[in-house]
């Protein structure tokens, strides 16, 4: 395995200062995919999002030509593209909202004539101030330039988009908490089943929900065929995928990959990539799909980057951002940061998930302050298990959404894994890293 | 995450038709009302109507709640309940700068934690506290989505880049000075956010829309035997 020469899909822009305007869009083959959309049927073009097999890149890995086609017919229909973007330590998407927003909205335009939707919605976290304003400057010139709107190139085909912010509130990222969100609400997810999105979901209306990076890969797919997309990666993981490294890496980054040809031990490591571990420190972890992931040792570093590879491992490519840890790193502390994550953005409407992240906040905050007790390590396997009952992967959802289980197969691994290092904690008082 | 009063004052009976108390600013009512049209349910716009307020008094104060309220459709504890989910929207004053800094998993890795108890002692405040003077407001942050430039912090929601305390302090200075106004505006994180027209797509096509909106709703309300949840 290597670092393959496949194509850039969504960052081939990115070299240039001005990726963000209409111009170099033009210039680069912006909205051809599009115009050649509109020339087919909104079922062909499914299709072609079909044969690429593309899976949503937002987290669950749910492939996009499937969800399409569950949404439920109705005269009223929505797409909404989530770019709420808040699983800690994935930063994919601020990058394709800043740096390339029109192939972004060009996406958005061609799911929406795939789907035959009423109007699309871009809910972008407001954290985003940047990329709220590159995204609406584009739309706006996106509307001038007659891609979006009425009889959109002549087509007959019209559609308005509306770019819509957030206002900081992790959970908004899960799909119905989004969408309660922009109807005006707070963000709580909702019951589910029966009212997933594609038969119920904004206003009521069928909706489909799909990530920033799942959408800007639809120009290309588009352009160069759903067969092109899939020859690339294997088996289910086609195509190319933008990761998030950071962490203890040379350099940190957004790096386009091929799916499955490409390694975590390339991904961190290769000079062209991660660049390896500063000070020729040893890797003692890393956390393979954000936060909400079980944690990696230096044992799996082999693994390709493929979603069926990784969850076969125990863990998930989630988010598509990973977070390396050198030698030095206190596991403890890591996992007490990522509990007091998940404490503080409970929306707090289940019990497991609100009481015991709040219980995990406190048992790890106390061992990584030395004041641990001989018992907390039960105990904290305990409170685990009654957020997610037998610790298995994946996890048991006693909650109304995944972010309850989560917390368990987070820092429930990184306790099995590191369990001496807890313990030395409790029984020394305080941390041997210093 | 929560921060609902626990005391929620007495439900003002909302005006409808009236063209809110005059709080706002009057071209930012003719922004608001740009904005309701855009989506099929008014009440959609509660959130960018919030950001709106913020941009003209630099937080939610009540007189805003009410008027957004008014516009909405909504009763201001329904507004400000709502408004107090969210983070970025502060029902009490802050300064004129707002700085996080992310602690998070890929921060703290790079020393998040020093860089946080370094602005405090320089700043004289603790996370949550304005400075005297009324310019800095310090927050601590979870993950703010630029964890390559870590720590990442932002000031009022403009990414500065990855900062080391002697930065930080060089950063505050620049700040107080107004040496950065042109890139981080006072207050506002989305002042800059301007959709240059409304929908375009034919009216049949709204009306459609928004009449199976009214339908959905009334569906709802009459399962759910009252008007929200
Ligand atoms: C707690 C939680 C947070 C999530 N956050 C995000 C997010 O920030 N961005 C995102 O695209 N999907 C997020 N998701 C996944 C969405 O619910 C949804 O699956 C996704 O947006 C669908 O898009 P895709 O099919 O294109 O991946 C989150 C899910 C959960 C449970
Ligand atoms: S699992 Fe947690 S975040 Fe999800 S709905 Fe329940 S309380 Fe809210
Ligand atoms: S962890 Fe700090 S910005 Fe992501």
């Amino acid at each position: 395995m290597a670092v393959t020469e496949a194509p850039k899909i969504v960052t081939a822009r990115m070299g240039h200062h001005d990726s963000h305007t209409l111009e170099r869009y033009l210039a680069t083959g912006g909205y051809d995919g599009l115009r050649k959309a509109l020339t087919m049927t909104p079922e062909a073009v499914a299709a072609e999002v079909d044969a690429a097999s593309l899976l949503g890149r937002g987290g669950a890995g749910f492939p996009a030509g499937r969800k399409w086609s569950m949404l439920r017919k109705n005269p009223v229909s929505y797409l909404v593209v989530n770019g709420d973007e808040s699983e800690p330590a994935t930063f994919k998407d601020h990058l394709l909202v800043e740096r390339d927003p029109h192939q972004l909205i060009e996406g958005v335009l061609i799911a929406a004539y795939a789907l035959q939707v009423s109007q699309a919605f871009i809910y972008l976290r407001g954290e985003f101030a940047l990329g709220l304003e590159r995204v609406q400057a584009a739309l706006n010139d996106a509307y001038d330039h007659g891609a979006v709107g009425e009889d959109i190139f002549g087509s007959g085909f019209s559609i308005d988009l509306v770019v819509h912010p957030g206002a900081g509130a992790y959970i908004c990222g899960e799909e119905t908490a989004l969408i309660e969100s922009l109807e005006g609400k707070r963000g709580f997810p909702r019951i589910k089943p029966p009212f997933f999105p594609a038969a119920i979901g904004l206003y009521g209306e069928p909706t489909v929900v799909n990530n920033v990076e799942t959408m800007s890969n639809l120009p290309w797919i588009m352009l160069h065929g759903g067969a092109a997309f899939a020859a690339l990666g294997e088996g289910k993981s086609t195509g190319t995928r933008l990761f998030a490294l950071a962490g203890h890496v040379r350099h940190p980054g957004v790096f386009e990959i091929e799916m499955v040809k490409t390694t975590f031990a390339d991904l961190i490591f290769a000079p062209v990539l991660g660049g390896g571990i500063p000070g020729d420190r040893q890797l003692k972890a890393f956390i393979p799909g954000g936060v909400s992931a079980p944690w990696f040792g230096p044992d799996q570093v082999d693994l390709p980057l493929g979603q069926d590879e990784v969850a076969g491992a125990g863990s998930m490519l989630g988010s598509g951002s990973v977070v390396v840890m050198d030698e030095d790193t206190c596991a403890v502390r890591a996992a007490w940061r990522i509990t007091r994550f998940f404490a503080r953005e409970s929306c707090g409407q289940c019990t497991p998930c609100r009481e015991g992240s709040g219980w995990l906040e406190r048992i790890m905050g106390r061992i990584e302050s030395g004041h641990g007790r001989e018992e907390d390590l039960d105990l904290l396997l305990d409170a685990c298990d009654n957020i997610a009952p037998g610790l298995t992967w994946p996890p048991q959802q006693t909650t109304i959404c995944v972010l309850g289980p989560s917390i368990p197969s987070s820092i429930g691994s990184a306790i099995k894994m590191f369990r001496d290092e807890f313990l030395v904690h409790i029984k020394e008082g305080g941390c041997p890293f210093g | 995450m929560t921060g609902e009063p626990t005391s929620t004052p007495a439900p003002t009976p909302a005006v409808r038709g009236r063209d809110g108390d005059g709080h706002l600013a009057p071209e930012l009512l003719d922004q608001a009302r740009q904005l309701m049209a855009l989506y099929p349910d008014r009440r959609s716009a509660l959130i960018p109507l919030c950001h709106l307020a913020q941009g003209q008094d630099g937080w939610l104060c009540p007189e805003a709640i009410v008027e957004i309220a008014d516009l909405v459709g909504l009763t201001p504890a329904e507004v400000r309940g709502t408004a107090s989910f969210y983070d970025m929207l502060h029902t009490e004053p802050v300064g004129t700068y707002v700085v996080s800094i992310c602690t998070n998993i890929a921060c703290l890795l790079r020393g998040a934690y020093e860089l946080l108890e370094h602005a405090e002692a320089s700043l004289g405040i603790g996370v949550g506290g304005t400075t005297t003077d009324g310019t800095i407001t310090l927050e601590e942050a979870e993950c703010l989505a630029d964890c390559d430039r870590a720590p990442c912090v932002q000031v009022n929601h403009r990414y500065v880049g990855a900062q080391t305390p002697e930065s930080f302090d060089r950063l505050v200075a620049e700040l107080r000075s107004g040496a950065r106004d042109g890139e981080v505006p006072h207050h506002g994180t989305l002042i800059r956010v301007r959709r240059s027209g409304g929908l375009r797509v034919g009216r049949d096509r709204i009306a459609a829309e928004r009449a199976a909106m009214a339908e959905a709703k009334a569906r709802r309300a009459a399962e759910a035997g009252k008007g929200d949840h």
